[in-house]
C-alpha cells in the first residue's frame, strides 16, 4: 500500500521511503527533546518574562508568551517530557502485559482463555475517554496514577491483537513438536511464539502509543490529566485556550506539537516495509 | 432467517447483557474507590463524629460493597438513579433535559456525517490511486491522528476568528429563530462530523476496495460491465454488511467526541454534566452518566455485530 513513490534505498536489510525517514526523524527529535529538555530550555518554565500576555512570536521569545507572560518555547519543550514520557511508560506496560497475557491465553486455551477473553472484551467495551474520566475521578491524577490508568485502558486491545496472532502460530507443527518435547509454557511463549509475532506486535505498539498520546492530551485538556504547575501539551492548550480568539501562538503551537508526533508515528507505521508490517509475515 | 442466525444473534445479545453487568460493576467500584468519606464530605468540616456516623448509617455506607452494588442495581431497575450529592436534586431530573440536548447533537451529526462519509469513502475506493483518493485518505489519516480538541480549536479559528461566520460558544437557551439555532449547532456539529467521518471514510473505503478485488467483480469487468455498474450492482451489495458495520462502529466514537466537544463549546449536554460531576466528585451523577454512555456504546457495538452476522450470506 505504498502510496508515495519515493526513492527507496536499502538500509539494514530493509528499504525505507522518504516519508518514513522524515517521520522517524521527527519522532527521534521529540525523543531527544524529551530527554534533554531541562538543559536546553532558554527560560525557567515558571518565570514570567513578558509584560504582555499571549505575546506574538519575536526574537528571544520564539514562540510568544502564554496567558501569564511565560516563555512558550520552554513550556512546549518541557511539555514534550511529560507527554512523551508518560505515554511511553504507559504503552510499555500496556503492551507488555497485554501481549504476555494474550500469548499465555492462546497457548493454554480452555477456561483461562475464555475467562480472560470475556473479561477483557467487557473492559474493551467501555469507551476509553469515559473509562479515563471515571478512573481519574477515583484515583486522582498524579503521574504514576495517570500512567497506570492509561496502561489499564489499553491492555485489552493489546491482548486481543496478540492473542489473535498467537492463536494462528499455535496451530503450527513446530508448536506441536515443542509440546511433545515437554517444553514449559514460558519457553513456548518466549522462544516459539514471540519471535514469530514480534514485528506486527511492534507496529501495534506504535499505534497504541498514538492512542495513548491522544487520550492523555484529551484528559489534560479537560483539566483531569496532569495538574498545574506541571503541564503536558494537552494542558498547555487548555490553559491558553483564552488566546484562541486572538489566534495566539500559545494555543496553536502545543496542538501542532501533538499533531506532529502522532501523525509522524502513523506515517512511519504506514510506510514500514511490508515485511515488518504484515500480520502474517 | 434460519435458526443458525437466530442462535448467533441471541448469543450475541446474551454477551451484551453480561458485558453490561461487568461494565456496571466496574463503574460502581471505580467510583466507590474515590478518596474521602462521602458522609464527612457532605456534612462539611464542622460535623461531629456522631453526625457523620449517623449519616453513614442512614446512607447504608457501612454495608459491604456487594450489598450496596445490588441495592444500586435494584434502584436502577425501578428507574431510581439516586440523588446528586452536590445539590440534593434527583439525578434523573438533572440528566433529563441535558440528555435530550446530547441526543439532538448526536442525531444532527449522524444525519450529516453518514451520507458525507459514505459518498467520500465509496468514491475514493472507486477512484483508487487517483489524486482524489490520495487527498481523501491523507485528510482522513490527519483527522484521526490529532486529538478532537485540536479539530475543535481549528474549526473555531477558521469559522469564528478568521471568517467570523459563527460564534465560538453556544447557548441553547438563547435560540429564538432558526438562524440562531443553526449558528449554535454549527460549530459542535462541524467538529463532531469531522471526527466521526474520518473513521467512517477509512473503513468504508477499505470495505469497498476489498470487494472490488474479488473474483466476481473481475468477472463483471471481463463481461464488459461499465465501471459504475460494476461498483453499484456487483460490489456495493456485497460490501453493505461491512459498511453498515463501519457506520455503527464509527458512531460509537461519538461517545468520546461529545465529551470533548460539549466541554470546549460549553454545550449543555450530559457529557459536560459528567465532566463537571467528576470535578465535584458527585458519585451518583458520575455513575448514571457513565452508565448512559456505556449503554449507548454497547448498543451501537451490538447492532454492528448483529448486522455483521445477518449480512454474512454463508449463514443465511
Amino acid at each position: 500500500m505504498a502510496r508515495v513513490a519515493a526513492p527507496r534505498r536499502p538500509f539494514l536489510g530493509h528499504s525505507y521511503n522518504l516519508v518514513g525517514v522524515v517521520a522517524s526523524l521527527v519522532i527521534l527529535g521529540w525523543m531527544l527533546i524529551a530527554i534533554f529538555a531541562p538543559t536546553i530550555i532558554p527560560h525557567s518554565i515558571g518565570d514570567i518574562v513578558d509584560d504582555d500576555y499571549f505575546g506574538p512570536m519575536r526574537q528571544g521569545l520564539w514562540l510568544g508568551s502564554d496567558y501569564l507572560g511565560r516563555d512558550m518555547l520552554s513550556r512546549v519543550l518541557m511539555g514534550a517530557r511529560y507527554t512523551v514520557g508518560i505515554s511511553l511508560a504507559a504503552v510499555c506496560i500496556a503492551c507488555f502485559s497485554g501481549v504476555v497475557l494474550g500469548m499465555i491465553a492462546a497457548v493454554t486455551g480452555g477456561w483461562l482463555d475464555i475467562c480472560l477473553s470475556r473479561f477483557l472484551d467487557a473492559m474493551n467495551s467501555i469507551p476509553s475517554k469515559l473509562f479515563g474520566l471515571v478512573v481519574v475521578a477515583a484515583v486522582g491524577s498524579s503521574i504514576p496514577a495517570l500512567i497506570l490508568t492509561l496502561a489499564v485502558i489499553y491492555i485489552p486491545g493489546a491482548y486481543r491483537f496478540a492473542r489473535a496472532l498467537a492463536v494462528n502460530i499455535n496451530t503450527m507443527d513446530f508448536m506441536t513438536v515443542a509440546r511433545v518435547r515437554g517444553e514449559s509454557t514460558a519457553y513456548l511463549i518466549g522462544s516459539e511464539i514471540l519471535p514469530n509475532i514480534i514485528r506486527p506486535v511492534l507496529a501495534d505498539f506504535g499505534l497504541r502509543f498514538v492512542f495513548i498520546v491522544l487520550l492523555l492530551s484529551g484528559l489534560s485538556f479537560l483539566g483531569l490529566g496532569l495538574q498545574p504547575p506541571l503541564a503536558d501539551w494537552g494542558a498547555l492548550v487548555r490553559e491558553n485556550i483564552g488566546g484562541l480568539p486572538f489566534a495566539a501562538p500559545a494555543v496553536i503551537v502545543p496542538s501542532l506539537a501533538i499533531a506532529s508526533l502522532t501523525i509522524s508515528v502513523n506515517l512511519l507505521i504506514d510506510n514500514l516495509p511490508q515485511k515488518i508490517r504484515d500480520r502474517d509475515a | 432467517m434460519t435458526s443458525g442466525v437466530l442462535n448467533l444473534v441471541l448469543k450475541r445479545l446474551a454477551i451484551a447483557v453480561v458485558t453490561l453487568l461487568i461494565v456496571l460493576f466496574a463503574v460502581f467500584f471505580a467510583t466507590s474507590m474515590l478518596p474521602g468519606d462521602t458522609a464527612s464530605i457532605l456534612l462539611g468540616q464542622a460535623a461531629t463524629p456522631e453526625a457523620v456516623a449517623g449519616l453513614r448509617e442512614a446512607m447504608h455506607l457501612n454495608d459491604p460493597a456487594i450489598l450496596r452494588f445490588l441495592r444500586w442495581l435494584l434502584g436502577l431497575l425501578h428507574g431510581n438513579l439516586g440523588t446528586s450529592y452536590a445539590n440534593q436534586m434527583p439525578v434523573a431530573a438533572l440528566i433529563g433535559g441535558r440528555f435530550v440536548n446530547t441526543m439532538e447533537l448526536a442525531g444532527i451529526t449522524t444525519l450529516l456525517s453518514v451520507p458525507l462519509a459514505l459518498t467520500l469513502g465509496v468514491t475514493a475506493a472507486m477512484l483508487r490511486g487517483s489524486l482524489y483518493d490520495r487527498t481523501v485518505t491523507i485528510l482522513a489519516i490527519g483527522v484521526i491522528s490529532v486529538p478532537e480538541f485540536m479539530v475543535a480549536t481549528l474549526a473555531v479559528l477558521l469559522f469564528a476568528v478568521y471568517l467570523k461566520w459563527l460564534p465560538a460558544l453556544s447557548s441553547v437557551n438563547e435560540a429564538h429563530t432558526l438562524t440562531d439555532l443553526v449558528r449554535i449547532y454549527a460549530m459542535p456539529v462541524i467538529t463532531l462530523t469531522f471526527v466521526i467521518s474520518a473513521q467512517m471514510i477509512r473503513m468504508t473505503r477499505a470495505a469497498v476496495v476489498e470487494t472490488l478485488s474479488t473474483p466476481y467483480v473481475e468477472m463483471a469487468l471481463l463481461k464488459g460491465a461499465s465501471r459504475s455498474r460494476m461498483v453499484l450492482k456487483h460490489a456495493l451489495p456485497n460490501a453493505l454488511g461491512p459498511i453498515v458495520n463501519a457506520v455503527a462502529l464509527s458512531l460509537s466514537y461519538l461517545v468520546g467526541g461529545v465529551i470533548i466537544v460539549e466541554t470546549i463549546f460549553n454545550y449543555p449536554g450530559i457529557a459536560k454534566l459528567m465532566v463537571d460531576a467528576v470535578a465535584t466528585r458527585d458519585l451518583p451523577l458520575i455513575q448514571s452518566c457513565a452508565m448512559i454512555f456505556c449503554l449507548g456504546y454497547l448498543l451501537l457495538i451490538t447492532i454492528a455485530d448483529i448486522i455483521a452476522i445477518m449480512s454474512n450470506p454463508r449463514l443465511r
